[in-house]
């Protein structure tokens, strides 16, 4: 297939490499180094798109990403289907399908063009004023019908299939933009040992040297130029666009990886989203030449010139045969030179100035070129490509094939602005230029108003840090004085914005109706406000308002400049956040699979355990059944568990709590409320004594972080003198609850070291459970003798199996939540919604008498926590199970409160409900009503307990039997296996008491399989013993590690270390609790290892020395991170977080695998 | 993603933080002694300044601890930090 518009030679194409496309369903062929816009000029195709609103004839205006118009669709197959690609920036690869967009049925023929003929009437404020009545019609009609009509590319329906990364740089400089000011700036940072990042938009390096070929720079070719300024010390990326500026220089950048790749592998991201850390930056954008407004300016054919420079000098294509050339300054003239030589004939250069340098003019007649002085474009003509140019002087009819034209260069602000520094308007160029910085920054070259290109070089290299020095610069280059912007004129199609179709009318109908603000035109016109934010627009939207309204374009002001420069696909943004990996799924030690589970927060809790054939009602009724009469088995363990140790530990607890923690007995448990300091409920749970100066505190589920946190604010900034610390062990322990009738004849074989017989309700007992160490809680959420086993979480899962032989039912939350509400017993969270106190629930018992002071007393003697038509929680009886947060109310009218849980109650064989109402307790035996969406129910309001009100089954006394030795040694021997893994600490107090121990498999997270790679690898870390230390001896530097007596300390805070150690530490600490099963230790090892963590980790690991520790975020998970080598980390992740952690980075060292077959 | 000197552990990215609210609120040392305005002032009145603001954060996924930050709400720069 020939390409009539391709020259003999010249470019930066490779002419022996072919590369076959299709447009619009036909066949194409160009080379490779082309770009779509390139290789259709290359065939004479200049019709690629039509427009927004009039559905106008659109082709080629530019040759880089500012481009307006040529807007198509590149379809790859499978899902991955890309809207609103500039043709002028999509690189050309085989097979590559692209499709016109906002026509129908064709680009050549589209009935959409009807819109044109109308367009009298669809101008600016058109849809304001038209679409008005009815409101109901505004979305049902009105804009279906308009969004229809007008439009860009559609947005594919199937998901993304492809793969996207973020990746978090550090660097001391960051140059944006590898034009000559750019590669100069970097060349320079670089050779100050400066870690400099530079990157470019465009595939390769150069800017506009690449357009310029002729270019000598020091004696070098452009080329040579550009490879020599580069440096293997600088990270250089192409394909990658800076699109915004985010506070303390962080830069977000990206960065295409494998879009202009034919075959890519799939195991590359399709983009990544850098997220650069600069010291300094040095903006080095360029400019972009500014289209002329004239009427009939859009029609394809007509370009800007230096894109026809690029054309022809990059990719060696002639934009057309008869060129008609107008423009205001001199680069135009240089490109008419260079078209013609390459064989175009120039039908005529105009010029807007009225003088021009004499040289050109000389040049022109020597070319045969027609010159007119002092003229512009009044018109155009032509249906599908421009066809005569109308003048206002000499000839009026020029015929042409091609109009190119320049009215100036707008220097690229936009990240300047975004960095928040103040624009100046400069009054020579008629631009806004960088004014002061806000931010380390400095622009260089065409960006900061600087069009000749030595004194580019020399501004790049001095903002790159290089002492000052001159280049020396020959062979031509583009630009020329640069000039005001020129006002267009509010008469035929002149368009300003071509991407939004505004054209000088509808800003002339804006300003007409009293808009003055160009915030507000640009709103009312929509100028500026497409794809292509106004790029080639923006200024002479300004200088048209600023001619309309007789004032001076300073005092119009610029519109604001806001991320993203050029679009970002949604799929950059959210990286890897997708599907599994969008949150952490928290699994439990125990995560029975033969659950339905439900998300409560991150965790999968088993919701209910279904037999073939149940539905969840079946389900839960058959395990409620199971627990009031029998036995239950209820995966506890993600309730939050903190340990508070030290001296005054209870009178800590004291201040934070309700309750009278000074005065409760080791051995012995609480209920205690949490409060903030508004007096509202925040947290509830149980907190167990288990010597003066050790307690082990509970918390909800969903409050384990949030509880943490207030105990944290306490004691750092109001008591910093106490002697208590804190030390999340949620994660430590798992809990086993085992309720119902038989609790305690079930658990009493598998116990050593605890008599149940001398365990009251509320209490708690430290001892052997199947041979692991146990935390044995007497409690019940139930209304059931019960009991709460905790145990290190390593053991859970061997430990729930072996509980189940005991005959026991699974159950799940759903059960839970049922027989808790037949309890009347509260769920912070449901029956409290952040205005609820003690009382109104029910639960001033809970507060000690004659504490002077606890975090939330002094507000519950607030006068409005004293009415007595506040809120209570009462029982509710009704025919049917109620809806949580229905209303309740007496007239119909008003409403007095409403259902915080229903459930339909087994034990009593009909719906209760619990609810908060208006003066509830004294409600007591009334009738109330709820409205439904099936009706009004009527409900009797009771007290909220409605089961076992006396709560004799809970707190019975257990009654001693005789130990059953043989049987419990019967079992022992079944169940005697090794125990794998270490430290072997199971068993030990077992052998202790001379018994055969029990001993449950250890069960630490296995990870999935992992293919070895070269770059990094996965492995899990040895076993270890795990202490979190409290001491304010320095045992480690700060963010260190050190090692030591058998044992390596990790630095955390000020006073707080992670010790490995096989024993627990000989170290003289304030606090010191065993966290040898709460996480797991992940090793990241190999030349990328660090690469792959900053995928994920904020932080500049180039500056975390070998030992180097600390704590920090991964993802959406905390870890901790410790630097063993170069190239070697070691992660210490909470075990819940392990799966979605190794996922994490299972993810981030995929491009380093082998590339998958294809098939 | 502001970028936090922390005190002790030097400059991190904003995510390992918690915002802690205005600083030098103090918390009446016998709350049963202030009156129920006194008590509302503590509670809910915060300064809420255009400017410089003292306030503090924790490093809540760093090491943990509570410090003073003062910080200028118009440019969002943080002048400086302590323990």
């Amino acid at each position: 297939m020939t390409q009539p518009y391709r020259t003999a030679s010249g470019g930066r194409i490779l002419r022996d490499r072919p590369v076959h496309f299709s447009f619009d369903g036909k066949q194409f062929v160009g080379h490779q180094g082309d770009t779509l816009a390139s290789a259709l000029l290359a065939h004479g195709v200049h019709l690629v798109g039509r427009s927004f609103k009039y559905h106008r004839p659109r082709g080629i205006m530019s040759a880089g990403s500012e481009e307006p118009n040529a807007l198509v669709t590149i379809d790859r197959g499978d899902g991955r289907v890309t809207p609103n690609q500039r043709a002028t920036t999509v690189e050309l690869y085989d097979g590559l399908t692209a499709r016109a967009q906002n026509a129908w049925p064709s680009v050549r023929f589209d009935l959409g063009a009807v819109a044109g003929v109308l367009s009298p009437v669809l101008s600016a404020g058109f849809y304001y004023k038209t679409f008005m009545w009815p409101a109901s019609f505004w979305q049902r009609v009105y804009e279906p019908a308009i969004r229809a009509a007008a439009g860009l590319g559609r947005a594919p329906a199937a998901p993304d299939p492809d793969r996207y990364l973020h990746h978090y740089a550090h660097c001391d400089v960051l140059v944006i933009g590898a034009g000559p000011a750019g590669l100069a700036a970097a060349a320079a940072a670089t050779a100050r040992g400066d870690r400099v990042i530079l990157c470019d938009e465009q595939a390769e390096p150069g800017g506009s040297l690449l357009s310029r070929p002729d270019t000598r720079i020091d004696g070098l070719p452009a080329s040579e130029w550009i490879a020599a300024a580069l440096d293997d010390r600088m990270t250089v990326l192409t394909r990658t666009t800076a699109f915004g500026w985010y506070p303390d220089n962080m830069i977000a950048l990206a960065e295409r990886v494998t879009d202009h790749l034919a075959r890519p592998n799939a195991n590359l991201p399709r983009e990544r989203l850098w997220l650069v850390r600069a010291k300094r930056v040095v903006i080095a954008a360029g400019a972009i030449e500014r289209p002329a407004v004239f009427p009939g300016n859009d029609r394809p054919g007509i370009m800007l010139a230096d894109a026809a420079a690029t054309y022809l000098h990059r990719y060696g294509v002639l934009p057309g045969q008869r060129i008609v050339v107008s423009t205001s300054h001199d680069s135009a003239w240089r490109t008419a030179f260079a078209l013609a030589s390459a064989g175009s004939s120039i039908a005529a250069i105009l010029d807007r100035r009225d003088a021009v340098d004499p040289a050109l003019c000389e040049q022109a007649r020597a070319a045969g070129i027609p010159v007119h002085i002092g003229t512009r474009i009044t018109g155009t003509g032509g249906r599908r490509r421009v066809r005569f140019a109308r003048i206002d002087t000499g000839p009026r009819i020029i015929r042409c094939d091609t109009v190119l034209m320049s009215d100036g260069w707008t220097p690229s602000v936009h990240l300047f602005s975004q960095s928040r520094g103040k624009l100046r308007f400069d009054p020579g160029s008629g631009t806004f230029l960088p004014g002061p910085s806000a931010a380390p920054e400095q622009s260089a070259g065409a960006c900061a108003g600087i069009f000749d290109l030595a004194a580019c070089l020399a501004e790049g290299h001095r903002a790159g840090g290089g002492d000052p020095r001159a280049f020396v610069v020959s062979g031509e280059f583009r630009f020329g004085t640069p000039v005001p912007p020129s006002p267009g004129r509010p008469h035929g199609k002149a368009f300003v914005d071509f991407q939004n179709d505004v054209s000088t009318k509808d800003l002339a109908i804006a300003t007409g109706e009293g808009f003055r603000a160009i915030e507000h035109v640009k709103r009312y016109t929509t100028a500026g406000m497409a794809t292509d934010q106004g790029k080639t627009a923006n200024v002479n939207a300004l200088a048209t308002v600023a001619a309309l309204t007789g004032q001076p374009i300073p005092e119009i002001g610029l519109t604001t400049f806001r991320p993203p420069y050029t679009p970002v696909s949604f799929g950059t943004f959210a990286g890897a956040a997708r599907g599994d990996l969008f949150d952490p799924i928290r699994r439990t030690p125990i995560d029975d699979q033969d659950a339905v589970f439900e998300d409560v927060g991150n965790w999968k809790r088993a919701h209910y355990f279904p037999r073939p054939g149940e539905t969840m009602h079946q389900a839960a009724a058959r395990e409620c059944r199971a627990v009031r009469d029998d036995l239950g088995l209820f995966d506890a363990s993600t309730l939050g568990k903190i340990e508070v140790v030290g001296p005054d530990a209870a009178e800590f607890l004291n201040r934070m709590y309700t309750g009278d923690f000074a005065r409760l007995e080791p051995g012995r448990c609480k209920y205690g409320l949490l409060l903030g300091e508004d007096g509202f409920i925040r947290d509830d749970g149980v907190i167990a004594r288990l010597a003066p100066d050790r307690f082990h505190v509970t918390t909800t589920t969903g409050g384990a972080a949030g509880v943490l946190h207030q105990m944290e604010d306490y004691l750092q900034t109001e008591f910093p003198s106490s002697r208590v610390w804190l030390t999340s062990t949620t994660e430590q322990w798992a809990v086993i609850a085992l309720q119902g009738p038989r609790a305690a004849d079930a658990l009493t074989p598998l116990l050593d070291g605890i008599d149940l017989t001398t365990m009251p309700h509320m209490s708690v007992r430290e001892g052997q459970f199947a041979g692991v160490p146990t935390r044995l809680f007497r409690v019940s959420f139930t209304g059931e003798l019960g009991f709460e086993i905790n145990l290190p979480a390593n053991y859970a899962r061997a430990a729930w199996d072996l509980l189940r032989e005991t005959g026991a039912t699974r159950y799940g939350t759903e059960t839970m939540h049922v027989l808790r509400a037949e309890k009347g017993f509260i769920v912070v969270g449901q029956e409290t919604d952040g205005t609820v106190i003690p009382d109104d629930l029910g639960l001033s018992r809970t507060i000690a008498r004659g504490k002077p002071d606890f975090v939330g007393k002094r507000s519950l003697s607030r006068s409005d926590m004293l009415r007595d038509d506040r809120k209570q929680l009462v029982g509710l009886l009704a025919d049917v199970v109620l809806e949580e947060g229905a209303q309740l109310t007496d007239t119909g009218a008003v409403s007095l409160g409403h259902v915080t849980s229903a459930y339909h109650s087994v034990a009593l064989n009909r719906p209760i409900a619990l609810a908060l109402l208006s003066g509830g307790r004294s409600r007591i035996g009334t009738k109330l009503h709820v409205p439904l969406s099936s009706g009004f129910v009527t409900v009797t309001v009771t007290d909220p307990t409605f089961y076992d009100p006396t709560g004799e089954r809970m707190t019975q006394r257990i009654i001693g039997k005789p130990a059953r030795t043989g049987s419990v040694a019967a079992r022992r021997e079944r169940m005697s296996q090794p125990i794998t893994g270490s430290p072997a600490r199971a068993g030990t107090v077992a052998a202790a008491v001379g018994q055969p121990a029990l001993r449950l498999v250890v069960a630490s997270y296995a990870p999935p399989p992992t293919p070895f790679c070269d770059g990094v690898n996965l492995t899990l870390a040895p076993t270890t013993g795990k202490f979190s230390i409290r001491t304010r001896q320095p045992i480690a530097s700060t963010l260190c590690a050190a090692t030591s007596d058998g044992h390596t300390a990790l630095w955390l805070g000020p006073d707080e270390y992670l010790v490995f150690s096989d024993d627990p530490p000989r170290i003289a600490a304030d606090s010191i609790v065993d966290v040898s099963h709460r996480t797991v230790g992940l090793r990241v090892n190999g030349p990328r290892a660090a690469w792959c963590l900053n995928a994920f980790c904020a932080l500049d690991l180039d500056t975390i020395p070998e030992t180097g520790c600390t704590r920090t975020l991964f993802g959406k998970a905390e870890i901790i991170l410790w630097r063993l080598s170069e190239s070697a980390f070691h992660i210490e992740t909470a075990r819940s977080f392990a799966p979605y952690i190794w996922a994490l980075l299972e993810e981030a060292r995929r491009e380093f695998l082998p590339p998958p077959a294809v098939c | 993603m502001l970028l936090i000197p922390c005190p002790w552990c030097g400059p991190r990215p904003e995510n390992e933080f918690r915002h802690g609210g205005e600083a030098h609120v103090v918390r009446p040392v016998d709350p049963r002694c202030v009156s129920d305005a006194e008590w509302a002032d503590f509670l809910y009145n915060r300064t809420n300044p255009k400017g410089i603001h003292a306030e503090r954060w924790r490093h809540i996924h760093g090491c943990g601890r509570f410090f003073n930050c003062i910080r200028d709400t118009v440019t969002d720069r943080i002048v400086t930090t302590s323990k």
